[in-house]
């Protein structure tokens, strides 16, 4: 352990904390979201540096050095010249990375999510490669120098070639030995999530956001409790498809909505790739409850019922307040599955509501 | 760790040639200690400040995290590391090469003459870093009595007024106060009535906090009876160490981060001197024999990579040891006086030389005297201004972006000083400590022009607050009208001078 490794774990503990205290602000400003690397998130992070007495106005400028005419700009570079010069405008604000395990950890803990009981992992066996064994051949890359060294010291003594006054040990060809491998099998929980999005004329983009918000906060979570985590995205209006991600969010079509279309898709999806003996299987449904008519909200309910349902964790259906929708699809549902324990539902009017409905979704620990 | 730690034997050769070649060139230095340590180990000690040991505190942590980070992208790499001690530390960074060793090493002398010989450093600690590692002692042992959050809040309440210092008051003894010290003492001796009793019946007839009641009110009393601080105190940190109402642990809290501060305020006053003189030194040392041909290349380049500013950075180790060379060249061709400055004509002021040969000896008369302030005042010429290219530049808003603003000499002078007083903060000096005859903290922004941050002014607020323990009170400027902002312990409040 290094010296200051409890002033950093104390340092990351203040940082957990801010974040904790302000998660509903960071949830419901969806700004970590652009932040986002492969493996940790960038979060801004105001309040934690020590308040003191200092100048406000950041662009007093100051005195540079190097060739140019009076009236030119600097590079973005020289922003920062000078002892104590003025910074960028607008203010520097420390930025702490968090893996995104962490920030699972802290929604985890903000929420009291509990963790999840995966479905059938001992079933699912994979094999995984250690290196615990030793062998007499292999590449030199691997060489266990010590071992080598033992059995040369072994060989040297039972031969009688070894003197204390003189203890020169020499491996020779026969005396390497090398690190190897040892292939077990591990229990691997794989999960994958269908995310559906209505995307017809009435969604508009600040629903699209707040999908986007809220599916960025159950893939954090839901990553961290599987090792194996998939998703796949489907939109639909009358007529559902396969999309990316990119086109997930950003996507903008018009026309009639048919719900039955991406349930239609999403069985087909699971019946072709994700079997559910294998895979811990995650529906989410976001649309803004406007259904084509009774007709296909009873196709849904029958889909639901016989072939998804039976194959799924949890089916969270989660309603967007739209200017346009008439919500009823909700209604329908809650008719439908008054307490179904793998169907959850909540509406999200606004933003500020995307936290109590990550809750709802993930708060029972299917 | 008395010796240098870890070097290897070409290098303690190489060490003990540098420090031969420095003493011959006439530096006068505390001796150096070098230590080696690898990356992880060199962004610990400067996330430390420097120092082997601190107090436990998280923004060492958050440094730490900060360097780790800007080196593992390869954005900045940590060259040098000394600290003003007798004697000096300094530290290698194992993976350099030798000709950034023999760099190093030779800059690092420059730094231990410039500590050893500038005046402003002349009262700092030259123990400090025993005296930082006693700091560590005191607080871990209020940290085992009071707990840790509640010594690490104090901390950083202390941390956040910690540069309302007077940088100068070392220099002068304070004015001896017969009034203050009678108050002390008055203040030492007030204590309640006490009625004589056995000792089992001393709390029921003494009650305890009736007797502090009864103190405190006489407390009161006396510092509503005189006007103090008589003069506006630049030192707040002192005066709220006198006069706060602070437990015994908090005033040496307190005291320590004080004293940590006044260590580490000359090396903020010096920032361009010290460097200046450092490169000097190492350029002079490292081309004077102790550079091998076949490092040559290796060596321009790092040296650049120093003095570089790109993109028109005003750098503080470029700006320091051009001024230097300037003034040795000045000097040494007698370029300096009134008769120098009367000369109008431009060959004459070109082909000037006098053969003074005094430029060594001024620079370090200018090294032991000076601070960057009025080094740049004093040695700061036009010529030099003109011939470093240097101007000044402004935000523009229409643009967005940063713009030159103009070449000429006296604005960028102006604007350097303007940058360097007070270390670039704003000045804040305790003008009533009885304020309102309430025993409140009226503190006062000397004006310069320039707002304070509010928001951080606020929340400072909130902290002094917590250290006088009493309201406080800040005047200042907010869109050119005086104001009196103030905080009472729960709420902020913000009026016109009345």
């Amino acid at each position: 352990m290094r010296k200051i490794d409890p002033d950093a774990n104390r340092f990351r503990k203040i940082v957990r904390g801010k974040i904790r205290e302000n998660l509903k602000q960071y949830v419901s400003q969806g700004e970590l979201i652009a932040r986002q690397g492969k493996k940790s998130v960038s979060v801004p992070l105001p309040q934690i540096d020590l308040p003191n007495f200092r100048f406000g106005q950041t662009d007093q400028g100051g005195v540079g050095q190097g060739e140019g005419d009076e009236g030119d700009p600097l590079g973005a570079e020289q922003a920062e010249p000078g002892p104590e010069a003025g910074d960028q405008p607008g203010e520097h604000v420390l930025e702490v990375d968090v893996n995104l395990e962490e920030l699972a950890e802290i929604l985890g803990e903000e929420l009291e999510l509990p963790n999840i009981e995966p479905r059938g992992s001992s079933s699912i066996l994979v094999e995984k490669d250690k290196y615990t064994g030793i062998t007499r051949n292999g590449p030199e890359s691997l060489r266990h120098f010590r071992r080598t060294f033992k059995q040369a010291l072994r060989r040297q003594i039972s031969s009688g070639s070894y003197s204390k006054e003189n203890p020169v040990v020499t491996p020779h060809r026969e005396d390497r030995r090398y690190r190897s491998w040892n292939t077990s099998k591990v229990p691997q929980s794989n999960a994958v999530i269908l995310y559906m999005m209505d995307v017809s004329g009435s969604m508009g983009n600040e629903q699209k956001e707040i999908v986007r918000i809220e599916s960025f906060w159950l893939d954090t979570w839901l990553r961290s409790q599987y090792e194996n985590l998939e998703t796949r995205y489907i939109i639909h209006d009358a007529k559902a498809k396969v999309v990316d991600a990119h086109t997930f969010f950003h996507i903008r079509e018009s026309g009639g909505t048919k719900i039955s279309s991406a349930y239609n898709l999403a069985r087909d999806l699971i019946q072709k790739e994700f079997s559910p003996e294998e895979w811990n299987i995650y529906l989410f449904h976001f649309s803004d409850g406007d259904n084509w008519g009774g007709d296909d909200t009873t196709h849904c309910l029958d889909l639901l019922n016989n072939e998804l349902l039976p194959a799924v964790n949890v089916f969270c259906y989660g309603q967007v307040k739209s200017a346009y929708g008439s919500g009823q699809f909700i209604k329908d549902l809650r008719q439908a599955y008054q307490e179904h324990e793998k169907v959850l539902l909540s509406e999200i009017n606004s933003r500020d509501e995307i936290l109590p409905s990550i809750k709802t979704f993930l708060g029972k620990g299917h | 760790m008395f010796h240098d730690r870890d070097l290897t034997p070409e290098l303690v050769e190489w060490k003990d040639t540098i420090r031969q070649v420095a003493v011959d060139s006439g530096l006068d230095f505390f001796e150096v200690l070098f230590e080696m340590v690898d990356y992880d180990e060199m962004n610990m000690i400067a996330a430390y400040g420097g120092f082997p040991v601190r107090y436990p505190h998280w923004r060492w942590g958050m440094q730490f995290e900060e360097l780790q980070k800007q080196y593992s992208y390869g954005m900045a790499k940590i060259y040098e590391l000394v600290i003003n001690n007798d004697p000096c530390y300094a530290y290698l960074m194992r993976c350099n090469p030798l000709v950034d060793q023999k760099l190093v090493m030779s800059h690092v002398y420059g730094h231990s003459d410039f500590f050893k010989n500038n005046a402003w450093f002349g009262k700092t600690d030259r123990k400090m870093v025993d005296t930082i590692s006693n700091h560590a002692v005191r607080i871990n042992r209020y940290i085992d009595e009071h707990g840790k959050d509640v010594v690490e809040q104090f901390i950083d309440v202390c941390l956040s007024v910690e540069n309302l210092i007077d940088i100068h008051s070392p220099y002068f003894s304070q004015k001896e106060n017969v009034t203050e010290e009678q108050r002390a003492k008055e203040r030492q001796e007030a204590q309640g009535t006490r009625i004589p009793t056995r000792s089992y019946m001393e709390d029921f007839i003494n009650p305890p906090d009736v007797i502090e009641q009864e103190k405190q009110e006489i407390l009161n009393k006396i510092e509503q009876t005189e006007r103090f601080p008589q003069d506006p105190q630049k030192d707040v940190l002192l005066f709220l160490l006198h006069h706060g109402r602070l437990q015994s642990w908090q005033r040496d809290v307190l005291s320590i981060v004080r004293d940590e501060a006044y260590y580490f305020a000359p090396q903020g006053m010096t920032k361009i001197m010290n460097e200046g003189w450092a490169s000097f030194w190492h350029s002079r040392i490292m081309t004077g024999g102790i550079l091998d041909a076949s490092e040559l290349i290796d060596y321009a380049d790092h040296h650049a990579g120093t003095m570089g500013g790109g993109s028109g950075k005003l750098n503080p180790y470029k700006l320091g040891i051009e001024l230097f060379r300037d003034i040795e060249r000045r000097w040494n061709t007698g370029q300096y006086g009134s008769e120098w400055e009367s000369c109008e004509d431009v060959h004459g002021r070109n082909d000037w030389d006098l053969g003074h040969n005094k430029g060594l000896e001024k620079i370090y008369s200018v090294r032991s005297t000076h601070n960057d302030i009025t080094f740049i005042d004093e040695f700061m010429t036009e010529d030099f201004a003109v011939r470093q290219n240097l101007y000044t530049y402004k935000f523009d808003r229409s643009q967005s972006q940063y713009v030159m603003e103009s070449r000429d000499f006296r604005d960028v002078k102006n604007r350097l000083l303007d940058q360097l007083a007070n270390s670039g903060r704003p000045q804040i000096e305790v003008t009533d400590g009885n304020y309102g005859n309430r025993g409140e903290l009226l503190l006062e922004h000397h004006w310069t022009g320039t707002p304070l941050k509010m928001d951080y002014a606020r929340r400072t607020l909130e902290n002094l607050e917590k250290l006088w323990g009493r309201p406080v009170h800040l005047k200042t400027q907010i869109e050119n009208k005086v104001k009196i902002l103030g905080y009472n312990g729960s709420r902020h409040e913000e009026r016109n001078e009345s």
